[in-house]
């Protein structure tokens, strides 16, 4: 495992803007949108870090925070060379849920990012197949952001009526 | 001969496979474009379990959730539940006793064992060997047994608590588990006995469904399958919790990287983790299974009763709107449940209920790249590639 003193070091020799923390179990960096592309590309392929595998792609929505940007879209990583996990996150805001799709560089993203896409409504640019994976593709709606109900807003009958 | 096959021109034939189908095991469709019997395109099309246990955590406190896991992978249930509990565990920073630690160990390696049983025995049932389903049933059967002394319930355990168990094990449990570790042996070699060699057998998975090491890694698939593909990572060795470290025990891995390589993966993982559960048996500590905090446990009923702090925490424990809080903050925890890394990312805002929980499940990773290792290969091998993957629809979608 490297230490994360020297992930630090790394990331932030390249990003400057990059805010590296650390959590509980593994660092985590939060980019802006800009850097963010650059920033997985440089995690993947550089040859000391190397973070080849993908473990997971999901969203957090902090409505209820009030937090500005509302949304946080969290990947994830695994390199099999260091055995060392990180946590990348970029936040997005309301009014430009546009991210750029890591789908290129890891085919692990392809259907995650589309599970993301449909429950929070992030819109992936690039990503080759972005359709709704886990629901039916006439829903609309967003089931995991916090102004979602619970009980849904009578899609089901619809879905049910269109039979 | 070859020049008039190649001449030969035949449409594309689109074939709907399930959502209703015996090899699917659980509600998942493929949609398979052939071209004659070769398998051109296979396309997914998941989400008929989907039952919104993500967005139902946010309105469950944390024990709530965990009758929830047992629904995930259904035919290892205690693997969810441990899972889970560990990681919001984590989160708090609770350090659950010895003896839980051990309990959870064997719990969660006899389920290994109970999953690969029913993965093997629906395998070869699929393909056409129906003997090795009813010998892994029978061992299965016993498994189950144990299980439902142990927890009250065969399927929908629920047995984990933050911070430790729903009730100690009863006092049998040891005799049980031992019992049960004398016979297994015989199981697992009829069963190589049934299949390893079995020239049908061989014929029909060896060499199809073939996963790269580079693809395996670059779709982030887990597991058995992973390791089948020949990369060497487990959760129990790379990230070690609970006890696993302190157990001698290896990672079968085989570089094949086909349905017959995965097979052998699983059959080994099973002595393996009869080897665990042997280890831990030996040694199986006494004490309490629960933290000492009664925060997060149930207190004595003479506490309840007697002293007004019991019924505090009685009340504080189940009374809905109540539950204990978890301190603002997120984490990432995995365990190696028998289909792969079984992760939990959780965020707290310090109340009893989490902002956002997710489940990385390990079959969704998995069939993503079905598409991949089905291309090229005939109609009828795409049942036992299917089974290869051991795909568990209520893990799938959620």
């Amino acid at each position: 495992m490297m230490p994360s003193e020297n992930l630090r070091t790394k990331i932030t020799a390249q990003f400057a803007t990059a805010n590296f923390q650390e959590a509980l179990e593994m660092p985590a960096v939060s980019v802006s949108k800009k850097d963010f592309p650059k920033l997985m590309a440089f995690l993947k392929s550089d040859p000391e870090l190397s973070f080849d595998y993908l473990t997971d792609v999901t969203g957090v929505d902090y409505l209820k925070q009030e937090r500005d940007p509302r949304f946080d879209l969290v990947y994830h990583l695994y390199s099999f060379k260091n055995n060392q996990r990180l946590r990348v996150k970029l936040g997005v805001p309301d009014e430009d849920l546009d991210v750029p799709t890591m789908s290129e560089l890891w085919k692990a993203a392809l259907w995650l990012e589309r599970e993301a896409f449909e429950m929070f409504g992030f819109n992936f640019v690039g990503h080759p197949d972005l359709r709704r994976l886990l629901l039916p593709d006439v829903f609309d709606g967003f089931p995991l952001r916090k102004d979602y109900p619970l009980r849904g807003r009578g899609e089901r009958d619809v879905i049910m009526d269109l039979k | 001969m070859s020049d008039i096959v190649q001449g030969l021109t035949t449409d594309r034939m689109v074939l709907n496979m399930g959502p209703q189908h015996p090899a699917t095991h659980g509600t998942l469709r493929l949609v398979l474009e052939l071209d004659g019997e070769k398998v051109i395109k296979a396309e997914p099309h998941i989400g008929y379990l989907h039952s919104g246990f993500e967005k139902l955590g946010e309105y469950k406190t944390y024990n709530q959730w965990i009758t929830l896991s047992d629904r995930m992978n259904y035919l290892s249930p205690l693997s969810n539940n441990i899972g889970f509990a560990q990681a919001v565990e984590k989160l708090i920073g609770l350090e659950i006793p010895e003896r839980a630690k051990y309990i959870r160990v064997i719990l969660a390696e006899l389920s290994r064992i109970a999953d690969h049983l029913v993965w093997v025995g629906t395998h070869a049932l699929d393909i056409g060997a129906m003997t090795a389903f009813l010998y892994g049933f029978e061992a299965r059967e016993w498994l189950y047994d144990l299980f439902e002394h142990t927890t009250g319930a065969r399927l929908t355990t629920s047995y984990t608590r933050v911070g430790g168990f729903l009730k100690d094990v009863p006092e049998d449990f040891e005799q049980m588990v031992k019992q049960f570790l004398k016979k297994f042996p015989k199981v697992l070699k009829e069963l190589h006995g049934l299949l390893t060699r079995n020239r049908i057998w061989m014929d029909r998975i060896r060499g199809i469904g073939y996963l790269s090491k580079e693809d395996a890694i670059n779709w982030g698939v887990t597991g058995p399958v992973l390791r089948g593909s020949g990369i060497d990572y487990d959760v129990r060795k790379n990230f070690p919790y609970l006890i696993y470290d302190r157990f001698d025990f290896d990672i079968p891995v085989c570089d094949d990287g086909d349905v017959y390589s995965r097979y052998l993966v699983r059959m080994e993982e099973m002595a393996q983790s009869h080897k665990i559960t042997e280890q831990c048996i030996k040694d199986f500590p006494d004490g309490p299974v629960n933290v000492a905090d009664e925060k997060y446990k149930l207190p004595q009923k003479e506490k309840v009763y007697d002293t007004i702090e019991g019924l505090i925490h009685h009340f504080k424990n189940i009374m809905p709107g109540h539950g204990f809080p978890v301190p603002a903050g997120e984490i990432y925890d995995a365990t190696e449940a028998p289909n792969g890394e079984l992760g939990f990312f959780l965020v707290s805002d310090g109340s009893n209920k989490p902002v956002r929980l997710r489940v990385r499940p390990p079959s969704f990773v998995n069939f993503a790249p079905f598409d991949l290792v089905m291309r090229g290969y005939m109609i009828s091998d795409a049942v036992a590639i299917l089974g290869s993957f051991n795909i568990i629809a209520g893990e799938l979608d959620r």
